[in-house]
């Protein structure tokens, strides 16, 4: 197999830290490599080195035979290396073409675009990626999903002989990720060779020949995907040996009655006669596609998003649950999904963080805010949950995302609830932090607590949960128990394809 | 060695509060201005300052508070105004001097109410709304007033502007109080602090339980009354409601609140700080007449105070992120 590219001991450091130590990797035509590691592992260093956005310290890059130097991203899309990046660079006011095309665009006499080429060009581009969208199309008219497709389109149209992509799918339906795989298929049948950054290790057995795991900057493995498992994969990204990457669940909490349980919840277009009951001491989960309505009954169970109708009962009893404040007073706590938008104050200090859901608990009767007694907490919440940070007074912002992630948790457990509803628990989240979140969730359903947990990953639903229903456009298909659990069946509930029984448990609404 | 390390973590934290770092300057250019000239220190010049202040600073604690949960009020200029000729009228109506207070205040809150409602429940921006509400009652103002200034207003109202108890006028008492209730509330009550959160992520202060809303509508009721006392104060100082008076005022307050701290996107700044900034650009407004300085110069060492201050936040901002 020819060797494509040959980074040899690429090192690049940043005023007191050292991003990438001494990284070599080789990769060859038509292969795809996939690039794992936590956050801070040096990854995206690394491809900004190779995509030209930074010149390493140290090292070499030969490219194609050439040993090649860039001095911009611009040089690196020339001699072939192109980057998708995570962040989008399309821009929301232009059509699909002229994003594809961008600075690209075909001119005539005096720099005039011929949009009539430009047009066609885009056209017969997108088609022979079978993708139904009109060139003209502005950006911002599209969805999400669309949008992350369009952007690796748009590195693929510089006709790259190494493609990088920086967690691709992170915002794709599942029919858009397989969309992708089957052109990165066709396209690798080219000799086009792609080199592919995820957190889901799901993906890396998916679609990778080849693994490398990079951990604190360092090359901590490099393995043929067949060569290796799982586990493996965990272990070498952590450098430590995680056995329960979904925690271990303690002794099962004594009492079985019901803490809460939702009766015709209906929203006209987003969720309909949505009836389930939760269990004390009992972690449930809400699989679905993206888009199957989840998000939006947990929020309408807490307030904040609206129902049409539906009843709401805790311990038995009904409650009005109408804004965020109600939840709260009835020990309720929703985790948001997307913690940078409404989780976490990320400009303010922890402190403030860790208590703002809780922060009544900290006033005297003046309602004038008790500092001693809010330290005293945080610091112990911070030990509590294994947060690490270097002083309760820095900004949520500069820590780590699995840290951000058990900022929140330590939040919401701050008003002691008797149910929490947990939206996405790992997304952008450390395997290391992962397991740490899903042992403090298993903790705290042994004490009693009833834990609902939304999310698409099949594999942490059916590590994590007790039991799982499966939303599809929004209506509850099926439930399935844990002696039942396995990816087929509930993929199959999520689809819509199969209209499984319900259990008798949940039926008591009728 | 411990000595030197520890006096630089002290000066680091120093200057790393924007509140110390002003109280710094101000003490800088005091000593500065006493060498220069003579006045400066005098009792009647230190007076001065404070009254000039007098009118800024009470609105500046509005300003800050609006400006730390995300908000922005340009109306607070023609509140201000509103406020005194209302008065005013109801005096030359021969209303009583409380109930002429009352009217005022009550004239104010009704600028900050509906600027409250519009940005809360409606859904404008708050620069478009109070740059509406700037104008609408500028001209309100104007047809109510007749175009002219409100004249002979009777003493006992003026008095609020012009007694003097041990020697220091009324308004310089409550801007002061106004400022300390203003910063040991917004250090220490649970209520007023909700503005940080709001400021710092509107959505997830939703989320946990703060009524947003509500809170809005207070801060602009409350900027608008501040402007409402200031306005009082004013119009009894002078013994008439002049009609274009606080033309402008909202630019230097948002100024002071800035270089005290307080950011446009919100979630940061402090009424201490924002005193601070207000004083600053009093003393240097003082400093200048002083000298014999052009009054134009004013504006243009103001503006340059104002973006020295950003400069460094952002200098600062950088240094600490490419640190993490």
């Amino acid at each position: 197999m020819e060797i494509i590219l040959d980074a040899r001991n690429i090192s690049m450091s940043f005023p007191g830290v050292l991003a990438v130590d001494n990284i070599s990797l080789k990769l060859c035509k038509g292969e795809i490599l996939a690039l794992i590691g936590e956050n801070g592992a040096g990854k995206s260093t690394l491809i900004n080195v190779l995509g030209g956005v930074q010149k390493p310290d140290r090292g070499q890059i030969i490219l194609n035979g050439k040993s090649v130097m860039f001095s911009s991203s611009d040089q690196a899309i020339r001699a072939g290396i192109s980057v998708v990046f995570q962040e989008l660079s399309l821009v929301d006011g232009l059509s699909i073409a002229e994003n594809i095309f961008a600075n690209r665009q075909p001119i005539g006499m005096l720099n005039k675009i011929n949009w009539r080429q430009l047009y066609q060009q885009t056209q017969e581009f997108l088609e022979k990626f079978n993708l139904e969208l009109n060139p003209r199309t502005l950006v911002k008219n599209l969805t999400m999903g669309q949008k992350q497709i369009l952007e690796i389109l748009k590195a693929i149209s510089t006709s790259p002989k190494v493609l990088i992509l920086d967690e691709p799918t992170s915002a794709l339906t599942e029919r858009e990720i397989k969309y992708l795989f089957k052109n990165i298929r066709m396209l690798r049948k080219q000799d086009m060779s792609f080199i592919y950054i995820t957190h889901k290790l799901s993906e890396v057995f998916q679609i990778a020949d080849r693994v490398m795991v990079m951990r604190d900057g360092k090359k901590s493995g490099s393995e043929r995907v067949n060569n290796v498992s799982e586990n493996d994969l965990i272990s070498m990204m952590v450098g430590r040996k995680i056995k329960n990457l979904y925690g271990i669940r303690g002794s099962a909490f004594s009492e079985n009655e019901t803490v809460l349980r939702v009766v015709g919840l209906n929203r006209k277009n987003v969720f309909e006669d949505v009836n389930f009951e939760l269990r004390k001491g009992e972690i449930l989960g809400l699989a679905g596609l993206i888009g199957a309505g989840r998000t939006e009954v947990g929020r309408a169970i807490v307030g904040v998003d609206p129902k049409d109708s539906g009843h709401i009962y805790l311990d038995g009893k009904e409650v009005h649950i109408n804004n965020p404040k109600d939840a709260i007073i009835h020990k309720i706590a929703y985790l948001t999904e997307d913690r940078k938008k409404d989780g976490l104050f990320e400009g303010m200090a922890l402190r403030y963080n860790i208590i703002a859901p809780s922060i009544e608990n900290f006033t005297s009767v003046i309602s004038f805010l008790d500092h001693k007694r809010i330290n005293r907490y945080v610091e112990s919440s911070v030990l509590e949950f294994d947060i690490t940070t270097t002083s309760i007074m820095k900004k949520v912002l500069y820590l780590s995302g699995g840290n951000q992630q058990k900022v929140l948790v330590a939040m919401w457990m701050g008003i002691q609830p008797r149910v929490i509803i947990f939206d996405d628990p790992a997304r952008g989240v450390d395997v290391g932090s992962k397991a740490d979140i899903y042992q403090i969730l298993k903790d705290s359903a042994s004490r009693g607590v009833g834990i609902i947990i939304i999310s698409s990953e099949l594999s942490e639903l059916i590590g994590v949960c007790d039991r799982i229903l499966a939303f599809h456009h929004g209506r509850i298909m099926g439930e399935v128990l844990h002696k039942d659990f396995s990816e087929e069946r509930i993929m199959a509930l999520a689809a819509g394809i199969v209209n499984a029984e319900r259990s008798q448990s949940t039926s008591s609404a009728r | 060695m411990f000595k030197v390390q520890k006096l630089i973590k002290v000066l680091k934290f120093v200057f790393g509060m924007r509140e110390m770092a002003l109280v710094l300057v101000l003490l800088v250019i005091g000593v500065i201005m006493t060498s220069i000239s003579p006045v400066f220190l005098s009792y009647l010049n230190l007076r001065a300052i404070l009254m000039a202040l007098s009118v800024e600073a009470p609105i500046a604690v509005g300003m800050v508070i609006l400006l730390i949960s995300g908000g922005l009020d340009l109306s607070v200029g023609s509140t201000l105004a509103f406020a005194g000729v209302a008065a005013g009228l109801s005096l030359n109506a021969g209303l009583p001097a409380p109930v002429s207070i009352l009217v005022g205040l009550l004239a104010a809150l009704g600028v900050g109410l509906a600027n409250g409602l519009l940005v809360a429940k409606v859904g404008i921006n708050p620069f478009i709304t109070t740059l509406g509400m700037m104008t609408i009652v500028r001209g309100l103002l104007l047809v109510l007033a007749g175009g002219r200034a409100v004249l002979n207003l009777t003493h006992s109202f003026t008095v609020i502007g012009q007694g003097v108890l041990f020697g220091v006028q009324y308004p310089i008492y409550v801007m002061l109080i106004i400022v300390i209730v203003g910063d040991i509330l917004m250090r220490n009550s649970r209520f007023f602090r909700q503005n940080y959160y709001i400021g710092g992520n509107e959505k997830a202060a939703r989320l946990t339980g703060i009524n947003v809303n509500l809170m809005k509508i207070f801060n602009f009721c409350l900027t608008a009354f501040l402007a409402g006392v200031a306005g009082l104060l004013i119009t009894a100082r002078f013994g008439s409601a002049s009609v274009t008076v606080g033309s402008g005022l909202e630019l230097k307050v948002i100024t002071a609140a800035i270089i005290g701290g307080a950011s446009l996107s919100g979630g940061e700044g402090s009424v201490f700080g924002a005193f601070l900034g207000a004083l600053l650009m009093a003393v240097i407004a003082n400093a200048l007449n002083l000298m014999g300085v052009d009054v134009f110069w004013q504006t243009l060492v103001t503006g340059v105070i104002l973006i020295t201050a950003v400069v460094i936040d952002q200098v600062n901002e950088q240094r600490k992120r490419g640190q993490q």
